[in-house]
Order: C-alpha cells, then sequence, then structure tokens
C-alpha cells in the first residue's frame, strides 16, 4: 500500500498551522464567493490567482482549492433558501431543497445538504487515494465518442422524468440546446445565431440564464403569491443541525448510489453538473414514492449534493495526472500549476509526490475544515429567511443583477437576466419544467462538439458508437434509461391488464 | 456607451494635457488587461505573469485589473478593444488571432480597430507522434502518412486556427492528407494522442511536455528555423534542444510560430503605446519572465515599433495565403 504511506506523507506535509489557517481562509472567502450568484468559484480563483505566485506551490493550491471547497458550499446555501444556484452543479439542489425552506425546515435542508456534500466530497477523495494510478490509464481510454455517450446517458436519464410531460421537457430541453449554440462553435470555426450583434458573440452565459430562469423568476412568482415565505415562522436551533446529522445514516442506499454516480462522472469527463444532475433522477427514479420529489424531499436534496462534491474532489484525478480541467475552476487552477513551474501529466505523481500528496491529504481535511464552517453558518443563514420578505425581496433583485453584472461585467447580460427571468415566470406558469433547459445549456454544446468529433472520426458513420466495449456500453445503459419509462408504462399496463383478467 | 464617450474625452484631454505640459504619457487610472482567452489558457497565463511582474517589480504606478474576455475564439476580447477606442488605460493581450480571425470568422472588429504595441516571446510548433509509434523520423511518419491518404489523424485546438493551419501547410509541402479533428484546445489533444485515439498533433511545447516527460508522446521536429535552446533532458536523455528542425527532417517549412501579442484599442495617443512598449521590454528582461519563457520552452523575441509592425505584415500574408486556398475566407 504503497498511496497510504504517500498520503500520511502528503498529511505531514499540509498539516501545519499555516496550512489549516490557509484553508480557514480559503473555505471562508469561498463561501462568500459562492453566495453571491455570478461571481462563482472560477472567478474567485482567478482573483486569488496573482497572490499566490510568491507563494509555494503546495500552500497556493491548498488556498484555491479550499476556496473551490468553501463555493461548493456555498453555492447550495442559495439554492436552498432562495432557489438561486451560485454554481451550476448546485441546480439539482433547488428542486427540493427550495420547498423545504419554503416549509420552514431550512436548517434541515441546509444541514443535510452541507452533511451529505461533505460525505461525498470524502468518497471521491477516498478514491483518489486508493486508484489513482488505475483511473489515469482508464480516463486516457476516452475519446470523442466515449465522452458523447457518457453526455448522452445524462440526457437520457431525465427525459423520461419528472412530473411534466415528456413532450415539454423535450421542449425545455431544446430551447436549452439552440441557447448554447449561440458563439463561436470551435468545430466549424464559425459564428452562430449571433445575428451580427457583438454582444452575442461569446455565447449567453449559463449563470446569467440561471440567475434570471431561478432568481427572478422565483421572486415574480412569489410576489405574485402573497409576498412573503412560509419558512418565516421557523424557529432557528443550533440543535436542529445536530438532530439532522443523525438523521442521515437513513439515506445511506441515497449516499452510497450518489457517490458512485458522483464519482463515476468525476473520473470520466462528465463534471459535477452532469453528476447532480444524473443523480437526482436516479434517486427520484429508484425511490418508492417518486411523488414526492420537487416537493421538499430530503432526498432530493442529498442526492444532488453528494453526487456534485463526490464529482468535484475526484475530478482533481484527471486534472493532475492528464491534464484535463474537468471544470472551469480547475482550468484556472491548471493555468496556475503552470505558472508555479508544474506541469499538469503522468509524472506529477513521480516528479513532485510531495506536493500531489499535499494537495490530497488537503482535500481531506479541506472538506472537514469546510462542513465544520458551514455547518456552523446554518444558523446565520436559516435566520435570513425570517427577514419580511418585502425587505429581503428587493435585496435579492439587487444581488441577482450585480451577480448578472460581475459574471462578465456586461451591462446587456443584466437585461437577458431581466428576460430569462421572464421566461422562468411563464415556464412555471405553464408548467414546462426549467431543468432540461439549464441541463441542455450546460452540457448541450459539449455533447454537440463530441457529437461532431467523432463523426470527424469515423467520417460520418454512426457505428463508431458501438466501436468498442467501452463506448457500446455506455450508449446501451445511455438507451435503456431513454426507454425504461416507456418500457415501465408498458408493464405497468400488461400487468394491470392482468389482474383485469383474474378479477 | 456614456462611459465610453466620457473616457474617450477624458483620454482626448489628457492627451491634450500631456502635450501641454510635454511630459511623457501614464495611465492615471487603473489600467485593465483584456485577455482574449478564458482563465487557464495559454494567453491568460501570459498576461497574468506580466502583471505579477509588473507589480513585483513596481513598473507601473496605477494598478492592474486582469479581466477574460475569451468568447468567439478570442474574438470577444477585439471588439471590446474596439468599444474602447481612444482609451489608452485598456491593454490587449492576445496572439497572431487579432489579425487572424477576422479572415476567417465574420466578426465585428478589423485588424485596424487594433493598435500595435509589442510581441514578447514566440510560441513554437512541434510535430509529435505516440510515444510508442514506429517512426524515428518526420520523414517516416509523413511517408506512412503519404501511403494512405485520409488514413491518419490529425488533432488540433479548434478549426481554422493555428493548428489546423500548419496541418494544411505540411500537406501541401509534403503531400500527405491527415483527417484534421478540432479539440477544444491543446491539452485535450494532448491527451488524446497519449491515449492513442489520434496519430498526430502539432501542439505547442507546454501543451504535450506532462505526456512527453512519461513518455507517452514524442516529438519528432520543430518548426523553427533553427533548433530550440538547450534544455534539462525531458525524456529518455533527451530535452527541447535535441529535437532536429521539420526542415532538416524532411518537410519543407522554415518556420511556423505564433506571437504573444500585446494590444491597445485605435486612435490612442502615440506616447501611450510608447509608454507600454518600454514596460513590456523590461518585463521580458526580468530573470521571472525569462525563466518562464524556458520553462514553457518558448523563444524569447521582443518586438515593438516597425519591427513589430513588419512581422504582422509578413505572418499575416502567410496565413491569409493557406486561409485563400483552403476557402476560409468569408466575404
Amino acid at each position: 500500500m504503497d498511496n497510504i504511506a504517500n498520503l500520511m506523507h502528503g498529511f505531514e506535509v499540509a498539516l501545519t498551522a499555516h496550512h489549516i489557517l490557509l484553508m480557514i481562509a480559503g473555505v471562508l472567502l469561498g463561501v462568500l464567493v459562492g453566495v453571491l450568484p455570478g461571481l462563482g468559484a472560477p472567478n474567485g480563483v482567478s482573483l486569488l490567482l496573482p497572490l499566490t505566485f510568491s507563494m509555494d506551490p503546495v500552500s497556493a493550491i491548498i488556498l484555491l482549492a479550499s476556496l473551490y471547497w468553501g463555493a461548493l458550499f456555498g453555492g447550495s446555501t442559495t439554492s436552498i433558501l432562495f432557489n438561486i444556484p451560485g454554481e451550476p452543479s448546485s441546480v439539482a439542489t433547488t428542486f427540493d431543497g427550495h420547498p423545504m425552506a419554503k416549509q420552514g425546515k431550512a436548517t434541515e435542508a441546509l444541514s443535510f445538504a452541507f452533511l451529505s456534500a461533505g460525505f461525498g466530497a470524502l468518497c471521491g477523495v477516498v478514491l483518489i487515494t486508493l486508484l489513482s494510478g488505475w483511473v489515469a490509464n482508464f480516463a486516457l481510454r476516452f475519446s470523442s465518442p466515449e465522452y458523447f455517450a457518457v453526455y448522452f446517458m445524462t440526457f437520457a436519464s431525465f427525459i423520461g422524468l419528472g412530473g411534466a410531460s415528456p413532450f415539454k421537457t423535450v421542449v425545455s430541453m431544446g430551447i436549452g440546446f439552440s441557447l448554447a449554440t449561440i458563439g463561436m462553435d470551435s468545430v466549424s470555426g464559425n459564428v452562430r445565431l449571433t445575428f451580427e450583434y457583438d454582444v452575442l458573440l461569446a455565447g449567453v452565459s449559463f449563470l446569467i440564464a440561471v440567475i434570471g430562469l431561478f432568481g427572478i423568476g422565483e421572486l415574480l412568482l412569489t410576489m405574485e403569491e402573497g409576498l412573503k415565505f412560509e419558512g418565516v415562522a421557523a424557529k432557528v436551533r443550533i440543535g436542529d443541525v445536530l438532530r439532522t446529522a443523525t438523521k442521515l445514516p437513513r439515506y445511506w442506499l441515497a449516499l452510497a448510489r450518489s457517490s458512485l454516480i458522483g464519482i463515476w462522472m468525476g473520473i470520466t469527463p462528465g463534471g459535477p453538473t452532469a453528476a447532480s444532475f444524473m443523480s437526482y433522477a436516479m434517486a427520484k427514479r429508484s425511490s418508492r414514492d417518486p411523488d414526492k420529489f420537487g416537493k421538499g424531499e430530503p432526498e432530493g436534496v442529498i442526492a444532488p449534493e453528494t453526487a456534485d462534491h463526490a464529482a468535484g474532489s475526484s475530478a482533481m484525478l484527471p486534472m493532475l495526472a492528464l491534464g484535463i480541467p474537468g471544470s472551469a475552476t480547475a482550468a484556472v487552477m491548471m493555468g496556475g500549476l503552470m505558472i508555479w513551474g508544474l506541469n499538469p501529466g503522468p509524472t506529477l505523481f513521480t516528479d513532485r509526490p510531495d506536493f500531489v500528496w499535499g494537495l490530497i491529504a488537503s482535500m481531506y481535511l479541506g472538506n472537514i475544515v469546510a462542513v465544520v464552517i458551514v455547518l456552523a453558518t446554518v444558523p446565520l443563514f436559516a435566520s435570513i429567511l425570517r427577514i419580511p420578505f418585502a425587505i429581503i425581496g428587493p435585496v435579492i433583485v439587487v444581488i441577482c443583477f450585480i451577480g448578472a453584472f460581475t459574471a462578465a461585467n456586461r451591462e446587456f447580460d443584466i437585461w437577458l437576466a431581466l428576460i430569462f427571468g421572464l421566461v422562468g415566470y411563464l415556464f412555471k406558469k405553464l408548467d414546462y419544467p426549467i431543468a432540461p433547459l439549464v441541463l441542455a445549456m450546460v452540457i448541450g454544446d459539449k455533447a454537440e462538439d463530441a457529437f461532431r468529433q467523432s463523426m470527424i472520426f469515423s467520417q460520418g458513420s454512426l457505428s463508431i458508437f458501438w466501436s468498442n466495449a467501452l463506448v457500446g456500453t455506455l450508449m446501451a445503459i445511455g438507451l435503456v434509461l431513454l426507454f425504461m419509462p416507456l418500457i415501465g408504462a408498458g408493464l405497468r399496463r400488461l400487468r394491470g391488464q392482468g389482474e383485469t383478467r383474474t378479477v | 456607451m456614456k462611459t465610453i464617450a466620457i473616457s474617450a474625452a477624458l483620454a482626448g484631454a489628457l492627451t491634450l494635457g500631456g502635450f501641454g505640459a510635454a511630459q511623457a504619457w501614464e495611465p492615471t487610472k487603473p489600467v485593465e488587461f483584456v485577455v482574449t482567452s478564458g482563465a487557464g489558457g495559454g494567453t491568460d497565463n501570459f498576461a497574468r505573469l506580466v502583471q505579477a511582474i509588473i507589480t513585483k517589480h513596481k513598473l507601473m504606478e496605477q494598478p492592474i485589473v486582469v479581466v477574460n474576455k475569451g468568447g468567439g475564439s478570442g474574438a470577444e476580447g477585439y471588439v471590446y478593444g474596439k468599444g474602447k477606442k481612444g482609451d489608452p488605460n485598456e491593454v490587449i493581450f492576445g496572439t497572431n488571432n487579432a489579425y487572424l480571425l477576422p479572415y476567417v470568422a465574420k466578426l465585428g472588429y478589423k485588424y485596424t480597430d487594433l493598435t500595435p504595441v509589442a510581441a514578447m516571446a514566440l510560441d513554437e510548433f512541434l510535430l509529435w507522434v505516440k510515444g510508442d509509434a514506429p517512426y524515428a523520423d518526420a520523414k517516416a511518419y509523413i511517408d506512412a502518412v503519404k501511403a494512405k491518404p485520409m488514413g491518419f489523424k490529425m488533432g488540433g485546438s479548434q478549426s481554422k486556427d493555428t493548428d489546423q493551419t500548419l496541418t494544411s501547410m505540411i500537406q501541401d509541402a509534403t503531400g500527405a492528407k491527415w483527417i484534421y479533428v478540432p479539440f477544444q484546445g491543446g491539452s485535450a489533444a494532448a491527451v488524446q494522442l497519449a491515449g492513442g485515439h489520434i496519430d498526430s498533433n502539432v501542439n505547442n511545447p507546454n501543451e504535450n511536455v506532462g505526456q512527453w516527460k512519461a513518455g507517452q508522446v514524442k516529438p519528432l521536429c520543430v518548426f523553427a528555423p533553427e533548433q530550440l535552446a538547450k534544455s534539462e533532458p525531458i525524456h529518455d536523455g533527451k530535452g527541447w534542444g535535441d529535437v532536429p528542425t521539420c526542415k532538416s527532417a524532411g518537410i519543407p517549412i522554415e518556420s511556423f510560430r505564433m506571437p504573444r501579442t500585446v494590444w491597445l484599442p485605435a486612435d490612442v495617443p502615440a506616447d501611450a503605446v510608447t509608454y507600454y512598449a518600454n514596460v513590456l521590454e523590461k518585463v521580458s528582461q526580468t530573470p521571472e519572465w525569462k525563466e518562464f519563457i524556458q520553462r514553457t520552452a518558448q523563444t524569447a523575441k521582443f518586438m515593438k515599433g516597425q519591427e513589430f509592425t513588419d512581422f504582422v505584415a509578413k505572418d499575416d500574408a502567410a496565413n491569409r495565403k493557406v486561409f485563400e486556398a483552403e476557402g476560409w475566407v468569408v466575404k
């Protein structure tokens, strides 16, 4: 067990007072940037990056990684309290987290979210510790067709889901896909759907869409419903945090399944966003009571949070071992690695074991520090809901618009967020689901690129998706997920007929 | 719009004031470094390092803010620069895409919307194959590709960009023919080669060095007039200085390099251009910069004024020829 020995050495590197202080500072800053929509982890890390040039690489990566964990936790906070996901990967947390908050169970929702997130992250790190060499080689087997198959699985698991009609889901997904195509297309090098407006050149930022669709859309609905959050009267006690913690083991199955999905999506290039969506979909599908989902079911918070963080931490492995950034934040950190004089790649583990294992050890410590810190803030955040809506509502609007502006420092984005807000309101009124739109926006263009690259590889033949065991299996799972609701409905009908006959 | 008008007016006023007092121009408010790539990209590293060096050596009085505008392969940043016409507090960092992008895509800016300041380095291109590929040199590989047209895959970052241009040049020069697969960036192309999903790529040194260290890929030749500077051995006792030039290895391409460039918006005072060119020249003489150049195996080459404009004209013509032959030029 070489890795365990290495890890112990890593703890020696990471466990100094200086590093623990950096972790606490990083997590606090991260929670702050995560809570403000629009600022987000990638921006936070870029802002801190120049500061780290004068630090030694181990301290620098510990600071940046802690900021990343903090931001992931902060992102979940606003998802639950205000229905505004601070990070793409915490969109799925809004589905049940926000209804829980509205029912006065904000403390419970936040505690569940943070605890399961911490659990998922630790699962991801354990995997890195034990299987680093194997995973790096496995990831090398992935090319465009396999990438596409992974994205296809995510979409397929989502189509037959939810109370909304499948057709509405497809419409919503279609709108998401077209929004994702706006801007420069990297496969052909052409500009698409910009109508010669320069502001559209960079595409429509996902963050703006989320701020509008979720944040502003939700506010419009709340105003219509009578200007108040129903959670106002809820009491906030620190004991509730502990009580929730004791309830967590009851959801062991959800935790285990979500960790697996998260780890899988983290080491394949699916990423945290796809992981959280897929985990939510699987939790709902396998639940005995799927109708409860979307109305404040704790499992609907636990599943996406666990998978999100499991994917977030296991995605560090491809970044270090292969040099593929698994997320926008990882891309910034990789830039940092190069400036500090480290080359991400297969030999980083042997060249700089102190750095790699110091980082891995700091992931254990950093996540524990993060969970403790954010749990301590739960009562504080939960009491925000007790402020009358007439005061907090306008504040949220202001934060939304500031967030929309800071995402890229463009005035145009503020108008865009407003338009998305109206669209979000209409979607809710007409009972169209928003989640598929968001999912298509986030991974739609990646799926498209992967598909078209595959077509270039095979010179136009679809058989490439069955050309080896790996991609064939992934596609088969995707197809099963896609048609499962149909098969399920068919089976139910058959069984129903059988019963009527026997009667 | 209003802010732009005001800042343009201010800039104008400052220029006049500057002439009156016969003083050299200096920024009077925080300077924005506009990066024409996403966070973590090659141009991003370049700009942030320049920022760090300026701050460390106190080469500028005013603070620097770095913003990423990498949308549309960098066009977002240049279009932003066009909107800042006359504002000398906006410094734009890029590559040769500053003057090449408008050829291949219909964009909201022209090369004349930018004022050239300086180029700070030349990034090199190498021909790479998989580590265990049976080709001892570039000639053997090209012959294999020639024997089986469209049977080999060349990967690169993006479409109609430097990598595809170079691929097209090699095809023209040797008669070989590849399937070109565009990926999202050089690191993706590096991993795809290491995994054996493509047969070769023409990555910059820094993009493939991790894989070379592990022996997963190997360089066949470098598209430079002379061999690269000697370095520490990277794999199997070989370093950057041991890679032969492509010309000597049988691919008749003299040189293909990508300049790391710095620009200002159009209509800025000439004093401002001189000011930034001088600051950047000082940056290029610091030990930190030299260390960065060496580590990323780029070629140090500081160009400003006429020398830089001449370089741009030459590079522009060479690339334009390929774009026209391939039919990439948009009308």
